[in-house]
């Protein structure tokens, strides 16, 4: 049920962010979605790509510093109050969220989000057990184009 | 010129070589000290780059009335060993050397020192103090893992510890596994060798499947490069030893000008042999005592190559407190620097080794870095760069901040300086073939 997410570590300044999606894009990777997270000298580029493995081994290779982080995709209700339902849950079970950031597709009336939880077993049971849909990797592959 | 003969340890004092030289009386011994350096003006004369600068400036023995005149006498630098190169500033003829050693070379081309026969066994006098200042004894065994070669430790050692009259193991540098096997075979108490090499040497046993605490080495003393006491506690601890710092350097003798004793508390600088001053780099004034400064080292006994004032580049502190263990001479601190890479950072002496042992305690290794020192308005500012790696990274962006912090604490600890700690990208900051430079300074400090 958890998705292989792929962090690079970047510095801050014009042209960093081009250079690893153009070698992972030179390998006919398709990025399903991303999220940046910046301070005003570095950055933590996070990746979610079919391929994981092909792409960590092109960015270590070209020299970047690659982390691979256990996440949890959930989809919510898109609509007002969907995503505050869910964190609801979350919090109410006591899970710390580290993180979380929006898949850039959407599914019918349903919006997809990305976790990084400190417990991610423990995150999907709950999220289970309170009938949320949390999205495996085949499936979301599945409807990506 | 009188040179006290050395004795035996006898049993009422197991840890003084030479009791009458290193626990002598301070005004005593200084007298000594004053005979020796207007002796050393006198010999030096007939070395003609000491010779010029002694008509230059009007110096002959009779100007050396106390201790403080060697204020009076020129420096020696590097630089003026290059300059005579390979054996310009003999004070005797070639033919009275018994032995050449040289410099690693590793700032510049190499230098040659020379030796007469007195020299060494002065050198090996010294090397005996500071061997049974740490509890060599006749019936011990020493392990030498130093290089015997042109690097003074070797063989300086090798004839001090055959002067106490203990056996020794010329085991020489490297094939760490053969040192391994050798003393589980014969035991010695003893390892002479590089701190670093120590570590190696307990690495490589539990790379076999030994426990490096079973291994039968009692002490060690190391030297031949600088380290801290993280370093000695983690030597201690992972050979279950003692570990004794010396220090010496080839211009000088080689290892011997100094030592330390069971105190573990700053080195006896053997003062009967040298004239040590602890000076401000930039002002060559005396530091207030205490206070870390240049070592500027005068031999007062060496036959063949005197050296007046000799600029080590060496940052250390010297005290003047006597020590539990009986010995008058004063005390040096480890070395904690380097003059030619010292920054003064907001009126801070900071050194590049500080930065190294901070990033050591937060990161356990060290990463690539590079210290950037700027002045944007009225104040310094410092820039530590640090090349990021897997074991550091992490997707977290709390986590990322928390090392930098972390980072910026422990500079602060050690070397009492406020620094930003920039991440960068791996391979991102420039390599150097050989000794890396760590330090950019984009102030303009020139007047």
């Amino acid at each position: 049920m958890k998705l292989q997410q792929l962090s690079l570590f970047l510095e801050n300044r014009p042209g960093r962010l081009e250079a690893p999606l153009t070698a992972i894009a030179n390998e006919d990777i398709n990025i399903l979605t991303l999220s940046l997270a910046d301070t005003a000298q570095f950055g933590i580029l996070r990746l979610i790509v079919k391929e994981w493995e092909t792409a960590k081994r092109v960015l270590e290779q070209a020299g970047w510093v690659v982390n691979l982080t256990e996440v949890v995709a959930v989809d919510v209700l898109d609509r007002p109050g969907g995503l505050a339902a869910a964190l609801k849950i979350l919090e109410d079970a006591g899970l710390n969220v580290e993180y979380m950031y929006a898949f850039s597709l959407r599914r019918g009336d349903k919006a997809i989000l990305i976790f990084r939880f400190e417990d991610p077993d423990r995150a999907i049971e709950v999220l289970l057990d309170k009938q949320l849909h949390v999205v495996s990797a085949e499936e979301l592959m599945s409807f990506v184009p | 010129m009188s040179i006290p003969d050395s004795q035996p340890p006898s049993s009422t004092a197991p840890t003084l070589w030479n009791p009458a030289a290193e626990t002598m009386p301070r005004a005593e011994r200084a007298a000594l000290q004053l005979e020796r350096l207007r002796g050393l003006v006198t010999r030096a004369a007939r070395v003609p780059f000491y010779r010029d600068q002694f008509a230059h400036h009007e110096i002959g023995p009779h100007s050396i009335r106390s201790l403080d005149d060697i204020r009076r006498l020129p420096f020696t630098t590097k630089s003026d060993m290059r300059r005579h190169h390979p054996l310009g500033l003999l004070a005797v003829p070639r033919k009275e050397l018994a032995r050449i050693h040289g410099s690693s070379g590793t700032t510049g081309t190499p230098t040659f020192v020379g030796y007469t026969a007195r020299d060494l066994d002065i050198w090996s006098e010294l090397c005996a103090r500071f061997l049974v200042a740490g509890g060599l004894r006749p019936e011990h065994t020493v392990q030498v893992a130093f290089g015997y070669g042109l690097f003074t430790g070797g063989f300086g050692l090798h004839y001090g510890i055959e002067k106490v009259g203990a056996t020794v193991i010329p085991a020489a540098a490297g094939n760490t596994r053969r040192q391994i096997d050798i003393m589980r075979n014969l035991a010695p108490e003893v390892l002479i060798c590089t701190p670093s090499y120590a570590l190696t040497i307990a690495d490589t046993a539990r790379d076999l499947g030994i426990d490096p605490r079973t291994l039968p080495i009692r002490y060690a003393h190391l030297g031949g490069e600088p380290w801290t006491e993280d370093m000695r506690r983690e030597i201690e601890e992972q050979l279950d030893i003692a570990a004794f710092n010396n220090y010496g350097l080839s211009e000088i003798i080689g290892p011997g000008v100094s030592g330390e004793c069971q105190a573990h508390d700053g080195m006896h600088i053997q003062e009967d042999h040298f004239l040590v001053e602890c000076l401000d780099p930039e002002t060559l004034e005396p530091v207030p005592e205490g206070e870390p400064g240049e070592l500027v080292i005068t031999n007062l006994t060496r036959e063949a190559m005197p050296m007046i004032r000799y600029r080590t580049r060496d940052i250390a502190r010297i005290y003047r407190e006597p020590c539990t263990c009986g010995r008058t001479s004063i005390r040096m601190s480890r070395v904690t620097g380097r003059t030619d890479d010292m920054l003064i950072i907001r009126g801070v002496n900071v050194f590049p080794s500080q930065i190294e042992e901070a990033l050591l305690r937060v990161e356990g290794t060290t990463p690539h870095y590079l210290i950037e020192v700027s002045r944007p308005g009225t104040l310094d500012e410092v820039h530590v760069k640090v090349e990021i790696h897997p074991e550091i990274f992490s997707d977290r962006m709390d986590r990322m901040q928390a090392l930098c912090e972390r980072i910026s604490r422990e500079i602060h600890t050690v070397a009492g300086i406020r620094a930003h700690v920039d991440l960068v990208e791996p391979r991102s900051i420039e390599r150097f073939v050989g000794k890396a430079k760590r330090v950019l300074d984009k102030r303009n400090l020139k007047d």
